[in-house]
């Protein structure tokens, strides 16, 4: 920006501070270096969870054991869903783009906490370590798959009561950064940084921000009344002792629904961010945009039921929660037709990030479609708890908030690290990974419909040719994602000199040197117009 | 962070308020003593209720903070209520 200064630049990645080497990491305040931080973290528990859910589509290559006894399947797809949901996606985009890119999108030199803000990666960390733990210690893994499902919770000899604790610690760090975020967000925008004159990325993280402040103290509870059941006999959950385990299925959804868009909202949001920049024009209907985010985050507060049709629940309830779910696909759509819109007579440019974007819309509208079967009551008897399931939040999850995370790193990675990484090789990777992800989880929708349950080791041999089609996509899909890691590890360490701008964006973060200096600004921006303004 | 106005409470409001929360533990307690079955969580509750709104507006000095702010904390009560009714629609049908 300002080019005549007087002293050397120095960038938040050279500047000194009280602490050296890996201490200036550990005890920083800096919301630009915990991003990074919690980036390395989640793409090391990524790999380690796809390696998982590799594992299982090796045993899946054949009916009857192929590699792993029955017990270790339960434990492997319990241990891959607790790590891919509440440490990987969870946080996801939230802690690594929201921590780094929210200050400077509203033009803030931190976040309003940044005590605070190391203290929520540290609980995070220590989450992280109990549940690895849960792992290895002497009962075995947890077998209840990710959702903890009582009453069989509250029996079962494995290590649930450390994995249970150790997804109430992460679930505290969601809490503290979610809070930080809405402060931040109240607090420290620039002048002249109206709500209305705000980048959507940081709408979508205001919106998300509320859901985990307000959604996930309930998981707590409820993660702690199965602890005290299995600990004291509370009977809250098994109707041996005069629970409800439906309750228990009650209270896990009321945060587990919104969770979901807890991951996806920020997604939304990158989304919204990379469309404008590569068809250079001014995104479409930022308001309609901007209020969807809150839209769905409210609504989506009220459609938990739908996890639970066939659980046994009254027929008022699941017409009330069929109906609400379609209600929140509304404002889903809304956006959809917005990038359309937007792209429509735009100058497209086909680099990586705006591949991913078209991906995601691409994938989020297969996982939001399929969603709709599983949503409405009659389809959903006959899909629920098949491979059709794992197909269609594969699609949201991974197609969607997935997708979304590796567009936000390519888009922003030259700001992070003022280096650019190699065009054609993240092409050729984004190429792999698209291919491989469809092999991977399209054959399952089909699977699903034909009758495949989820969560089994083995399956009848006349469903052998797509689950191996399934398998291979697996392997082609990893292999695209090593491509992708090592091109972006190569291109942060050794890349060209990216300059402060390469993509021509217009809001904030592209006015300043990359990378950002350690407050961001010289002196606080004055901000005039919506950030979009593209001739 | 700008505009941070503080307000000071007067030692004796919080004093009063402080007793006034005592009162209505002892009350809790108390109150189990009569058999007033289902309606023994609906009194609890009440009571719970107006010491989580004490704690609040005087504690918590919601009382003097902007009406945004107090727009904020009602709406996630509001949120809560609602979703305890919809629970209800599976558990009063089934
Ligand atoms: C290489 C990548 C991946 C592969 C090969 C893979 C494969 C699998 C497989 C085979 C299952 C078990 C299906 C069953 O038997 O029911 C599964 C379950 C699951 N996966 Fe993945 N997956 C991958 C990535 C992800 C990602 C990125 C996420 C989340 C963001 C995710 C979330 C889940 C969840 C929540 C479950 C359900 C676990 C449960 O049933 O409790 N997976 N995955
Ligand atoms: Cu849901």
């Amino acid at each position: 920006m300002d080019q005549t200064k007087q002293e050397p630049y120095v960038s938040y990645l050279e500047h000194k501070g009280k602490y050296t080497g890996i201490r200036s990491w550990i005890f920083t305040l800096d919301h630009k270096r915990i991003g990074l931080l919690y980036m390395y973290a989640i793409m090391v528990l990524f790999f380690v969870g796809a390696i998982m859910g590799l594992l299982m589509r090796i045993e899946l290559l054949k009916p009857g054991e192929t590699i792993m006894k029955p017990q270790t399947y339960n434990g492997l797809f319990t241990v891959h869903g607790i790590i891919m949901i509440f440490m990987v996606v969870i946080p996801g985009l939230s802690v690594v783009f929201g921590n780094f890119f929210l200050p400077i999108l509203i033009g803030a030199k931190d976040v309003a906490f940044p005590k605070l803000n190391r203290f929520s990666w540290w609980v995070y960390i220590a989450g992280c370590i109990l549940a690895i733990l849960s792992q290895f210690l002497k009962n075995g893994p947890p077998d209840t798959g990710w959702s903890f499902y009582a009453p069989y919770s509250t029996t079962t000899g494995t290590n649930v009561i450390m994995a249970t604790f150790a997804a109430f610690v992460l679930g505290f760090s969601s809490i503290l950064t979610g809070l930080n975020f809405i402060v931040t967000i109240h607090q420290m925008r620039a002048p002249g940084m109206k709500f209305m004159n705000m980048p959507l990325f940081s709408w979508a993280i205001y919106a998300t921000a509320w859901t985990q402040l307000l959604a996930t103290p309930i998981v707590g509870i409820t993660l702690l009344m199965l602890i005290a059941e299995r600990l004291f006999g509370i009977g809250f959950f098994n109707p041996n002792l005069g629970g409800d385990p439906v309750l228990f299925q009650h209270l896990f959804w009321i945060y587990s629904h919104p969770a979901v868009y807890i991951m996806i909202l920020p997604a939304l949001g990158v989304i919204t961010e990379i469309i404008p920049t590569f068809c250079q024009k001014k995104i479409y209907g930022y308001k309609a945009i901007a209020f969807s985010s809150l839209a769905i985050a409210g609504v989506g507060f009220l459609v938990w039921g739908h996890h639970m049709f066939t659980s046994g629940m009254s027929n008022q309830a699941r017409w009330f929660f069929s109906l609400l779910t379609f209600l929140v696909a509304v404002p889903s759509a809304i956006k959809v037709f917005n990038w359309l819109a937007t792209m429509y007579k735009g100058s497209i440019d086909l680099k990586p990030p705006f591949l991913y974007a078209l991906s995601f819309i691409f994938l989020f509208t297969i996982g939001g479609t399929t969603g709709l079967l599983l949503g409405s009551v009659a389809t959903n008897v006959q899909v629920h708890d098949t491979a059709f399931v794992v197909a269609h939040f594969h699609y949201i999850i991974f197609g969607g908030m997935g997708f979304a995370f590796f567009g936000a790193i390519h888009y922003w990675l030259p700001k992070m690290y003022g280096r650019m990484y190699n065009f054609k090789r993240a092409t050729i990777a984004w190429a792999i990974i698209f291919v491989g992800f469809n092999l991977l989880y399209f054959p399952q929708f089909i699977l699903g419909i034909e009758g495949v349950p989820r969560r089994y080791f083995d399956y009848l041999p006349q469903f052998q040719p797509l689950e191996v089609i399934s398998s291979v996509g697996g392997f082609i899909l990893i292999t695209g994602l090593i491509m992708m890691v090592y091109n972006l590890v190569q291109g942060a360490r050794k890349g060209e000199i990216a300059p402060a701008n390469p993509w021509h964006g217009s809001t904030l973060e592209w006015q300043i040197p990359s990378p950002p200096s350690l407050e961001n600004f010289d002196e606080a921006p004055v901000v005039k117009s919506n950030p979009y303004d593209y001739e | 962070m700008a505009n941070n106005t503080t307000h000071t409470t007067e030692y004796r409001v919080l004093a009063r308020v402080l007793l006034v929360l005592m009162f209505l533990t002892f009350l809790t307690i108390s109150v189990t003593s009569y058999h007033l079955a289902a309606f023994g969580v609906t009194v609890a509750l009440l009571i719970a209720g107006t010491k989580g709104f004490l704690v609040l507006t005087y504690f918590m000095h919601l009382k003097y903070e902007s009406l945004l702010l107090r727009i904020l904390v009602s709406m996630v009560f509001v949120l809560y209520a609602v979703i305890i009714l919809i629970t209800f629609i599976d558990y009063a049908y089934r």
